[in-house]
């Protein structure tokens, strides 16, 4: 075979093989799922109609705003509570698996095992296996939501921590700092910003999984939009969707400009 | 003052203008951080609003107790006593696979439609008003949680693998749209320039100076929204009847309440993105 130098040549046959490579897995994934493309066009006419005619609430949604709005602040509470206490735990946990010294090297693997556990068992699974012991409870979410968000922030802490502190650590430990000076003066001085931009933009995902979480054991906003959605009440589910949009964008544009301020 | 001199003894002149101090005539040794105050700001709020959730939530006058030591129960059930008892071995790592092919029709077709608006969404590429009108479009879709997403297109489309696939679509979409973007900003600007100078139409300066610049940050941006896709698609499988893994979890939680069955489809879902996230390590480090 003609070996060819051409770049221009050589690009194109490779963007065609890709898009060969990848319709190929297109086409196969769609026959396993049973998914067809045409389906999914055709869907979004009507699910625009759909919105158009549900966007604004009718007298009967507008009846169930307080209602909603109720359910909209636990909502949000419970996803900072359980942002912040979950990271609590999970800043003291990450200092066990971070590179810092006095830390044995078994105990590092450990705690990364166990972070990588509760991170990748799914909420879904939490939820219903809460729902056991604790039923129809704002408990039920709250546990189902700490489990993923601790895996996930000490994780994230880890990294956190190791990248900010490295200098830090080996200047205090130089002076003769003992474990707990070095955590107080060296380590959360330094990883503290990162971890509040870490803190807001859980808050952030937790307000969207607590909706799923919510379908399924019957709580919070999520069971309120379940309710309506089943009746075919859409238009007072549209206007809890509409809320969750509201709310959420409030909370991303606020912890854009902390987020702002803090690193700066 | 003279027994705080005594405390904190003057230094040399020269050195005295180097240093700062408080008002009761110590040296300062932190430097003045500006953030700090907005930091501790912030704690203060999220602990207040902490405590104002615990006091108001409603805990419908639970057994607190007993609910914990059902809990345990219950994950020792799970995690320690997994068994297939409905389903086969063969049956389940289909169900897996079908799960692994929503994510994967999920992120190919949000990825296809992210990179032409990455395009309008790019500063160096679009004018301000088109990345303003996206940035504003991908900010409400993503504000919209996955599952109302399914659920409006299960409105038309039914409950089935099209709604869980265009809903996933959504946020991915709106996800590598503004990942596909920041790369893209990165790029030399002479490159793009260059190719300008040289004449080169809109489409070759894409498929020229774009693609081949940013390909390796794009395939890393897409294998990891890949993995958030795949957790994604369980769990849509469990709360919008999309199919797949998620669903059987669904069932043998919801419907059989069987608990060991529960364990096992865990087991299975932990070990399939445990791997993938392995997989992503490996590529994003490739990358750096």
């Amino acid at each position: 075979m003609e070996k060819t130098t051409d770049i221009f040549r050589r690009r194109k046959l490779t963007y065609t093989a890709v898009f060969l490579i990848f319709l190929t897995i297109f086409a196969g994934t769609s026959l396993i799922t049973e998914f067809s493309l045409a389906d999914g066009a055709a869907s979004f006419p009507a699910a625009a109609a759909w919105i158009a005619e549900n966007l604004i609430p009718d007298q009967e949604a507008m009846e169930r705003l307080p209602r909603i709005l109720e359910r909209l602040l636990e909502t949000a509470l419970l996803s900072v509570a359980v942002t912040v206490v979950a990271a609590v735990c999970a800043f003291f946990f990450s200092l066990l698996g971070s590179n810092i010294p006095h830390i044995h090297g078994l105990v590092k693997r450990l705690v990364r095992i166990v972070a990588a556990f509760f991170r990748n068992v799914p909420d879904v699974v939490w939820a219903m296996l809460l729902m056991f012991s604790f039923g129809q409870n704002i408990l039920t979410g709250f546990f189902a939501l700490f489990f993923t968000t601790f895996g996930l922030l000490t994780r994230a802490f880890i990294e956190t921590v190791d990248e900010v502190s490295a200098s830090c650590v080996e200047a205090l430990e130089a002076t003769g700092a003992n474990f707990i000076e070095l955590v107080f003066q060296g380590i959360i001085p330094s990883a503290l910003s990162g971890i509040t931009t870490w803190v807001l933009y859980m808050i952030e995902t937790n307000i969207r999984s607590s909706t799923l979480i919510g379908m399924l054991t019957a709580t919070g906003i999520g069971y309120l939009f379940d309710l309506y959605y089943k009746r075919l009440d859409f238009s007072s589910a549209s206007l809890v969707i509409l809320s969750i949009v509201v709310l959420v964008l409030v909370i991303e544009t606020a912890s854009n400009r902390i987020r702002k301020v803090v690193l700066s | 003052m003279t027994d705080l001199a005594l405390i904190h003894p003057p230094l040399p002149a020269e050195l005295e203008k180097a240093v700062t101090r408080s008002h009761r005539g110590k040296i300062r040794i932190a430097a003045k951080d500006r953030s700090r105050p907005a930091v501790n700001l912030l704690i203060a709020v999220l602990l207040f609003l902490t405590v104002l959730a615990f006091c108001t939530f409603d805990y419908q006058n639970i057994d607190f107790s007993k609910a914990i030591l059902d809990t345990l129960h219950n994950i020792r059930t799970v995690f320690l006593e997994p068994e297939l008892t409905r389903e086969t071995v063969g049956g389940i790592l289909y169900q897996l696979l079908v799960t692994f092919c929503l994510g994967t029709l999920a992120t190919i077709l949000g990825a296809v439609l992210a990179f032409f608006c990455s395009l309008l969404c790019a500063r160096n590429l679009a004018g301000a008003g088109s990345v303003h009108v996206i940035k504003s479009i991908i900010a409400v879709i993503r504000a919209v949680p996955t599952v109302m997403w399914v659920l409006i297109f299960a409105v038309s489309a039914g409950l089935g693998s099209v709604a869980a696939v265009v809903g996933l679509t959504f946020h991915s979409f709106a996800y590598l749209t503004k990942a596909y973007a920041e790369s893209i900003e990165e790029i030399d600007p002479g490159i793009i320039e260059a190719l300008k100078a040289n004449g080169a139409s809109y489409w070759q300066i894409i498929c020229q100076a774009v693609v081949p610049a940013t390909i390796t940050y794009m395939v890393a941006w897409t294998f990891m929204r890949f993995e958030i896709n795949f957790a994604n698609a369980v769990a849509m499988g469990a709360a919008a009847g999309a199919g797949g893994i998620g669903f059987n979890l669904f069932m043998a939680g919801s419907f059989y309440f069987d608990l060991h069955e529960m364990g096992m489809l865990t087991y299975i879902v932990v070990i399939a993105v445990v791997i993938l996230e392995m997989i992503s390590t490996k590529i994003k480090a490739k990358v750096k």
